[in-house]
C-alpha cells in the first residue's frame, strides 16, 4: 500500500510538472485528489488496516495528498504568471509612434500683440475704449486740433464717404468722445485698439488697413515723465528687461510737446545692425502732452489737468518682435502664418 | 530739406562735428535727419586735365583721340566718344586706377586699336544725377568754365566731398526748410553763434517808380508785395560755387538769375520770382483773385484754367503768375532777357495751398508759401537775390521797391512760468537753465520772478502757447534728462468691460474648437460687399475709392473669408478652419451702423490621424457643433435653435438659420455647389452670426445646482417615423410630453436602410428620467413615458421599431 502511495506521488508529481496549461492542471487535480481519485479510495480502504497501522496510513495519505496539492498550486501560480506576462507582451505598443493630434486653433498674430499690451495697461489701471471706424471729421481731425485747413492733415490722407464722414485714419478720435462723457471730470485712463485705415498702396511696409492702439492718460499733474515712465515698462514688457528707450522730439498736432519714442534695438543690443539701420535705435511709437486745445474742446481746462497720450501700431511691433518682413501677410491669412503663432 | 554740409558750415562754425554725430544731434533737438549721404560715392582718382589735341579717331567716327594734360610729366592719350570734347576744354578726367561710383575702376584700354590712358567723364558718371545736370551737359561730357589747374582734385571743384543731410520736416517745422532757419537751429542744438549773410546791394539813382507800380486789391490775400527792377543783365550759366550749392540741394541749375532766385529761396526760405521786364507786358503789378475760368499758360507750357479761390499776379490786364504757385511763360526769362522785375511777397498760405491743390501743381515755392515763411525777411531776401544778381549777372539795381502792405511785422509774446514748465515735463530746470535755452534759440525774453516773456521771431511761426515753449525748453533741455516716473494721480482699476470680456471668450472658445482667426480687410468691391440675401441692399461707399477692389464697405465677412481659403487653397492647403469678428457697416444716419459679426469657414478634413486611419471630413455638424458649444459657453443653448432655411448662395438642403430666442442671427450652411465651383473651393462650410446679439443677450449669472441625490431612470426608445421629419421636430414632441421627470433626450442613432419600409426611417432616443424630491417609483416613470410615446404616435404616426 505504501509503494502504492508513492507510486502514485510520483505519477501525480509527474504529471504536474509536464502539464503546460490550466486544464491539465485541474485535469491532473481531479485525476489524484478528486472523490474518484486512488488516492480517495485508498483512505476509503483505510478501515481494514489495523489500529496501529492506521495512523501512520493516514499520515502517509495526509502527506501525499499535501505533496500534490502543494505542487498544484505552485503550477497553477506558475501558469497564471505566464498567462499574464503573455498578455502584456501582446499588449505592448510603440510608444514612439504619434501621439492623436489636439483640434486647437490660435489668435491671429495682431489679436496676440494687442491683448498683450491690453492686458499690460489693463494691470496699470487703464480700461480699454472702443470706437466706430467710420468716424465725423470732428471727431478725426477737428476735435484732435486739426481744422480744416491745417497742413499736417496731409499727412495721413484719409478715405472719405461724405464731405463730414470718413474711415477713422488713427484710434485718436476716442480721445475726444471719452473725454466729452466725462463732463470735465478726470481721471481718463484708456488705451484705444482697433483698426484705422489710410490711403496707402499696399505693399511690404504700407497697408491700408492697419491696427493702432491709442493711449490717453489725462488727470491733475500728468507729467511728461509720467509718459516716460508708462512706455518704459512698456517697452521693458514687451521686448525685454534690458530695453532702454529715449524721446526724441517730434510732431503732432494734437500733443504739445510732442514726442516719438526708440528703443534700444532688441538685436543688436545698441551697437548697431540691420534691424536698427545702424544707429542702435528703433522707433517705435510717437505721443506726447494733450494739446491744450484738445482738452479744452473736450470739456477739460487744461488750467487744472494735464495729460499725456500716445499712439502705436501693432502691425510693428509685431514685425519687430517675431521678424515678420511683410506687412501683407497680416492680410492675407495664409494658414502656415497664422499657425506659427501657437506657442506662448 | 537737403542741408549741405559745406554749405552750413559758412553760417555755424561746424569744427569738430562729423556729418553723422551733427546728424545724432539735429534729431535729438527735434528734426530727424533721415540720411546722411556722401556726395563723392566712394570716388577716387579723378583730376582736371586740359584737353590739348584732339582729333578724330581713324576707325571710328564718333570717337575722337584726345591728348590731355593731367599734371604728370607727359599728356596721357584717351579716347573720348562724348559729342561735345573740344580741344582747349578743361575737363573732369579719371586716370587708370581711379574709381568712379558702383566700384567702377578704370583700366588701360584699346578702343579700335589705339590706346586710352583714361575715362573724360560727364557729371551722370560722377554719381551726380540726371535731374541735376544742366540741359548744356545732359548728354556729354562736363566742362570746367573757369580757370582751373590740371592734375587738381575734380571733385573739390565740383564739391563731390561734400556731405549732405535730408532732414526730415514735420509740418510744424516749415523754419527750417532754409539754411538760414537750419542755421538757426544747428547754432541753438550746439550752443554756438550763427553768422548770416547782409547783403550790400548798391543801387543806382534811378527810382524804380518810373519803370512799375504794385496794387494789391486785397491785402489779405497779400499783406506784402515788393518789385524790384534790375537793368542790364546778362544771362549766362551760373558760376560753378552757384551750380554746386543748388545741386547739393537737389536743384537743377539753369541759368545765372533763375539760379539765383532759387538759391534765395533755399537761402532764406523766401519764394522769389524773376519776370522779363520787357515782356512783362503793361508798367503795372497787380495782384487780385482770378476770375472764375480765366486761363493762363504756367511755366510748364500748360494752359491752367483758374478760379476766384486762386489769387494772380497780373499787369493790369491778364495774369502772368498763379501767387506763390508758378510763373507763366509769356514773361519767363529767357537768354535775351535785359531787364529783370524781381517779386518778393508774402501770399496768404491758405490760397497758395488751394491754388497748388486745385493745380496739382507743387513747387518748391508752394510749399514754403503754404507752410508759412519769416514775414521779416520778404525784403532782405530781395535785396539778398538783387544784390547776387548784380554781382554774377551784372547790371543795376534800381533805387527803392515799389511795394505795398507792411515790410514787417511784430514779434508775439507768449508767457510761461518755469514751474509750470517742470510741472508739464516733471523735470527741476531752473530759471538759469531756462534763461540759456532762450538765449540759444535767440529769443528775447524778459524774466520777472520765474515769469519768461518771450518775443517770438515770426520766423518760429509754430510758437504761439505757452506749450509752445515748453517744447522748446524741454527739446533742448534733452528728454533724456527727463526722469521716468510712474503717475501720481488718483489710481483706477483697470479692466475690460462685459462685453470685451466675452468676446475674449469667443475667441478661445473658437480656437479651443479648432479654428484659427483671421484679420481681413473691411473694404471690399461692390460684389463682395454682401453675402446673404437679408444683407443691406444700400452700402456705404468711399467717395473717392483707390480702387473698385477697395470702395465699399462690407455687410458680410464671409466673402474675404472665402478669398482665405481660396488663396489657401491655391498653395495646397486644402484642410481649413478659419473664423474672424469684425465689423460689417450698414448704412446709417449721421454715421454708418457698425455691427459687431463673428464668421468662420471650414473646408476639407476636420480631423486626421493618419496612422490609426481616422479621417473625419468637415460638415454642417463640424460647424453646427461649434455654435452650439459657443451657445452653450454663454448661457443660451436652450436659447439658440437652428431651422431649415434657403439662401440662393448656400446649399439648398445643408442651410439652417440661426435663432436666438425669436430673433434671425444669422446662418450656418455649406456652400452652394455652384458657388464652390466658380470659387474652384471643395465642400466648403460657413456660418455668419451677428456676436452683438449672443454677447448682450441677458443671461442668468452662473449658478450651482444641486447634485442628483437620487437614481435615475433611463429608457431607450426606437422610433419610426417618415424620412422627411426633422429629429428636431421629434425631441421637441418629446420633451413636451414628457413634462418636468423627463430631464435628458439624447439622440443616439439615425437608420435608415434594412427591416424598414421606404421612406422610413429609425430615430433612436435615450431618455433619462429623474425626481429630485425622491426615488421615482416604476409607476411614474411609465405614466411619463407612456405620454411621450402617445405624443409621438399621435402627432407623427411614429410606431416603436421592433
Amino acid at each position: 500500500m505504501q509503494e502504492r502511495l508513492q507510486a502514485l506521488k510520483e505519477e501525480a508529481l509527474s504529471e504536474i510538472q509536464q502539464a503546460s496549461s490550466m486544464k491539465e492542471v485541474q485535469d491532473i487535480k481531479v485525476k489524484f485528489l478528486g472523490k474518484k481519485g486512488p488516492i480517495t479510495e485508498i483512505s476509503k480502504g483505510m478501515g481494514k488496516l489495523s489500529k496501529e497501522e492506521r495512523p501512520k496510513m493516514g499520515q502517509l495519505v495526509n502527506e501525499i495528498r499535501t505533496a500534490i496539492s502543494d505542487q498544484l498550486e505552485e503550477k497553477i501560480a506558475r501558469l497564471e504568471k505566464a498567462a499574464v506576462e503573455e498578455r502584456l507582451k501582446e499588449e505592448t505598443i510603440d510608444v514612439s509612434l504619434p501621439g492623436r493630434p489636439v483640434k486647437r486653433g490660435n489668435h491671429h498674430p495682431l489679436t496676440r500683440v494687442i491683448e498683450e499690451i491690453e492686458d499690460l495697461f489693463l494691470g496699470m489701471g487703464f480700461s480699454i475704449a472702443e470706437g466706430p471706424e467710420v468716424e465725423t471729421d470732428y471727431y478725426n481731425f477737428e476735435a484732435l486740433n486739426l481744422p480744416k485747413d491745417h497742413p499736417a492733415r496731409d499727412m495721413q490722407d484719409s478715405f472719405y464717404i461724405t464731405e463730414e464722414t470718413l474711415l477713422r485714419t488713427h484710434t485718436s478720435p476716442m480721445q475726444a468722445r471719452t473725454m466729452e462723457k466725462l463732463n470735465g471730470e478726470g481721471p481718463v485712463k484708456i488705451i484705444v485698439p482697433g483698426k484705422v485705415y489710410r490711403r496707402d498702396t499696399d505693399d511690404a511696409t504700407h497697408s491700408h488697413q492697419f491696427m493702432q492702439i491709442e493711449g490717453l492718460m489725462v488727470g491733475e499733474n500728468v507729467r511728461m515723465s509720467d509718459l516716460k515712465g508708462v512706455l518704459q515698462s512698456f517697452a521693458k514688457k514687451m521686448f525685454g528687461e534690458e530695453r532702454e528707450i529715449r524721446l526724441r522730439p517730434s510732431f503732432f498736432p494734437f500733443t504739445e510737446p510732442s514726442v516719438e519714442m526708440d528703443i534700444s534695438c532688441f538685436n543688436c543690443g545698441g551697437n548697431g545692425c540691420s534691424v536698427c539701420k545702424g544707429t542702435g535705435w528703433i522707433e517705435i511709437l510717437g505721443g506726447g502732452m494733450v494739446h491744450p486745445n484738445v482738452l479744452r474742446m473736450s470739456g477739460f481746462d487744461p488750467e487744472k489737468v494735464t495729460g499725456f497720450a500716445f499712439g502705436m501700431g501693432p502691425e510693428r511691433i509685431a514685425m519687430l518682435k517675431y521678424g515678420i518682413d511683410d506687412i501683407r501677410h497680416f492680410y492675407t491669412n495664409d494658414s502656415r502664418f497664422i499657425k506659427q503663432f501657437n506657442s506662448l | 530739406m537737403l542741408v549741405s554740409m559745406n554749405w552750413l558750415q559758412q553760417y555755424v562754425d561746424l569744427d569738430s562735428y562729423s556729418a553723422d554725430e551733427l546728424a545724432d544731434l539735429i534729431t535729438k533737438g527735434g528734426i530727424e535727419v533721415e540720411t546722411v549721404e556722401q556726395l563723392n560715392k566712394g570716388i577716387s582718382g579723378v583730376v582736371i586735365g586740359h584737353v590739348l589735341e584732339c582729333q578724330q579717331h581713324p576707325d571710328a567716327d564718333k570717337l575722337n583721340i584726345c591728348k590731355v594734360e593731367i599734371g604728370e610729366e607727359e599728356p596721357v592719350q584717351i579716347i573720348c566718344g562724348a559729342p561735345n570734347i573740344a580741344q582747349g576744354q578743361y575737363v573732369a578726367v579719371a586716370k587708370v586706377g581711379a574709381v568712379l561710383p558702383g566700384n567702377f575702376k578704370i583700366k588701360k584700354a584699346k578702343l579700335r586699336g589705339e590706346a586710352s590712358h583714361g575715362m573724360i567723364c560727364s557729371l551722370q558718371e560722377l554719381g551726380i544725377e540726371s535731374k541735376l545736370v544742366s540741359k548744356e551737359y545732359a548728354d556729354g561730357i562736363f566742362v570746367f568754365s573757369e580757370d582751373v589747374t590740371p592734375g587738381e582734385d575734380a571733385l573739390e571743384y565740383l564739391n563731390l566731398h561734400d556731405e549732405v543731410l535730408e532732414l526730415g520736416l514735420t509740418p510744424n517745422r516749415a523754419d527750417a526748410m532754409n539754411m538760414i532757419g537750419v542755421a538757426y537751429e544747428v547754432g541753438a542744438v550746439l550752443n554756438r553763434s550763427i553768422e548770416l549773410p547782409s547783403p550790400e546791394l548798391v543801387r543806382s539813382d534811378e527810382g524804380v517808380e518810373g519803370y512799375v507800380s504794385v496794387r494789391v486789391e486785397n491785402e489779405e490775400d497779400n499783406p506784402y508785395y515788393g518789385a524790384t527792377v534790375i537793368k542790364d543783365v546778362t544771362i549766362k550759366p551760373s558760376p560753378q560755387w552757384l551750380v554746386n550749392r543748388l545741386v547739393s540741394a537737389g536743384i537743377r541749375p539753369i541759368n545765372n538769375v533763375v539760379d539765383i532766385t532759387n538759391y534765395v529761396l533755399l537761402e532764406y526760405g523766401q519764394p522769389l520770382h524773376a519776370f522779363d521786364y520787357d515782356r512783362f507786358g503793361s508798367k503795372e503789378v497787380v495782384i487780385r483773385r482770378a476770375i472764375e475760368g480765366e486761363k493762363m499758360v504756367t511755366l510748364d507750357d500748360v494752359e491752367r484754367t483758374l478760379s476766384s479761390e486762386h489769387l494772380v499776379i497780373t499787369n493790369g490786364s491778364k495774369p502772368v503768375a498763379v501767387a506763390g504757385v508758378m510763373g507763366g511763360a509769356d514773361s519767363e526769362v529767357q537768354e535775351d532777357t535785359t531787364t529783370i522785375l524781381l517779386e518778393a511777397a508774402y501770399f496768404n498760405s491758405k490760397l497758395v495751398r488751394k491754388a497748388s491743390k486745385d493745380l496739382g501743381l507743387r513747387s518748391d515755392s508752394s510749399a514754403r508759401f503754404e507752410k508759412g515763411i519769416d514775414r521779416n525777411r520778404v525784403v532782405g531776401a530781395s535785396e539778398r537775390a538783387a544784390q547776387l544778381i548784380q554781382e554774377i549777372a551784372g547790371g543795376t539795381v534800381l533805387k527803392g521797391i515799389a511795394e505795398q502792405g507792411d515790410r514787417t511785422i511784430e514779434a508775439l509774446d507768449v508767457s510761461i512760468e518755469v514751474n509750470r514748465i517742470n510741472q508739464v515735463l516733471g523735470t527741476e530746470i531752473t530759471e538759469t537753465e531756462v534763461a540759456a535755452i532762450f538765449e540759444r534759440l535767440q529769443f528775447s525774453y524778459q524774466n520777472f520772478g520765474g515769469t519768461f516773456t518771450v518775443q517770438v521771431p515770426p520766423r518760429r511761426p509754430d510758437i504761439t502757447i505757452s506749450e509752445d515753449l515748453i517744447e522748446e525748453v524741454g527739446r533742448l533741455y534733452g528728454y533724456d534728462n527727463v526722469p521716468a516716473t510712474l503717475p501720481v494721480t488718483e489710481s483706477t482699476p483697470g479692466q475690460l468691460s462685459e462685453y470685451q470680456v466675452k468676446r475674449r471668450h469667443v475667441r478661445r472658445t473658437l480656437e479651443g474648437a479648432g479654428l484659427y482667426q483671421t484679420v481681413t480687410y473691411s473694404l471690399t468691391s461692390p460684389s463682395k460687399r454682401h453675402f446673404f440675401s437679408s444683407d443691406s441692399v444700400e452700402s456705404v461707399r468711399l467717395a473717392m475709392p483707390m480702387s473698385e477692389e477697395r470702395s465699399e464697405l462690407r455687410t458680410s465677412l464671409i466673402p474675404h473669408l472665402l478669398e482665405v481659403a481660396q488663396y489657401n487653397r491655391n498653395r495646397q492647403l486644402e484642410n481649413i478652419a478659419f473664423y474672424e469678428t469684425a465689423s460689417v457697416f450698414l448704412p446709417g444716419d449721421e454715421l454708418p451702423v457698425e455691427q459687431e459679426h463673428l464668421a468662420g469657414v471650414v473646408s476639407g478634413l476636420w480631423q486626421e490621424h493618419l496612422w490609426q486611419k481616422e479621417k473625419k471630413a468637415a460638415d454642417f455638424f463640424v460647424v453646427k457643433g461649434i455654435l452650439e458649444e459657443l451657445a452653450v459657453e454663454f448661457g443660451v443653448e436652450e436659447r439658440l435653435t437652428f431651422a431649415r432655411a434657403e439662401e440662393p448662395k448656400l446649399h439648398p438642403g445643408r442651410t439652417a438659420a440661426v435663432y436666438l430666442d425669436d430673433e434671425l442671427i444669422g446662418y450656418i450652411g455649406q456652400l452652394h455647389p455652384e458657388v464652390e465651383k466658380e470659387l474652384d473651393l471643395s465642400e466648403t462650410y460657413v456660418f455668419e452670426i451677428n456676436l452683438e446679439k449672443l454677447l448682450q443677450a441677458d443671461v442668468a449669472h452662473l449658478k450651482y445646482k444641486k447634485l442628483p441625490r437620487f437614481p435615475s431612470v433611463t429608457r431607450d426608445v426606437a422610433l419610426v417615423v417618415s424620412e422627411s421629419l426633422e429629429a428636431g421636430e421629434v425631441k421637441r414632441v418629446i420633451k413636451e410630453a414628457g413634462g418636468s421627470k423627463l430631464v435628458e433626450i439624447q439622440l443616439f442613432d439615425v437608420y435608415q436602410g434594412e427591416h424598414l419600409e421606404e421612406g422610413q426611417k429609425s430615430l433612436a432616443f435615450s431618455l433619462r428620467y429623474y425626481n429630485p424630491e425622491q426615488t421615482l417609483t416604476e409607476e411614474e416613470v411609465k405614466k411619463a413615458h407612456d405620454r411621450v410615446l402617445k405624443a409621438v404616435e399621435e402627432q407623427f404616426g411614429a410606431a416603436l421599431r421592433q
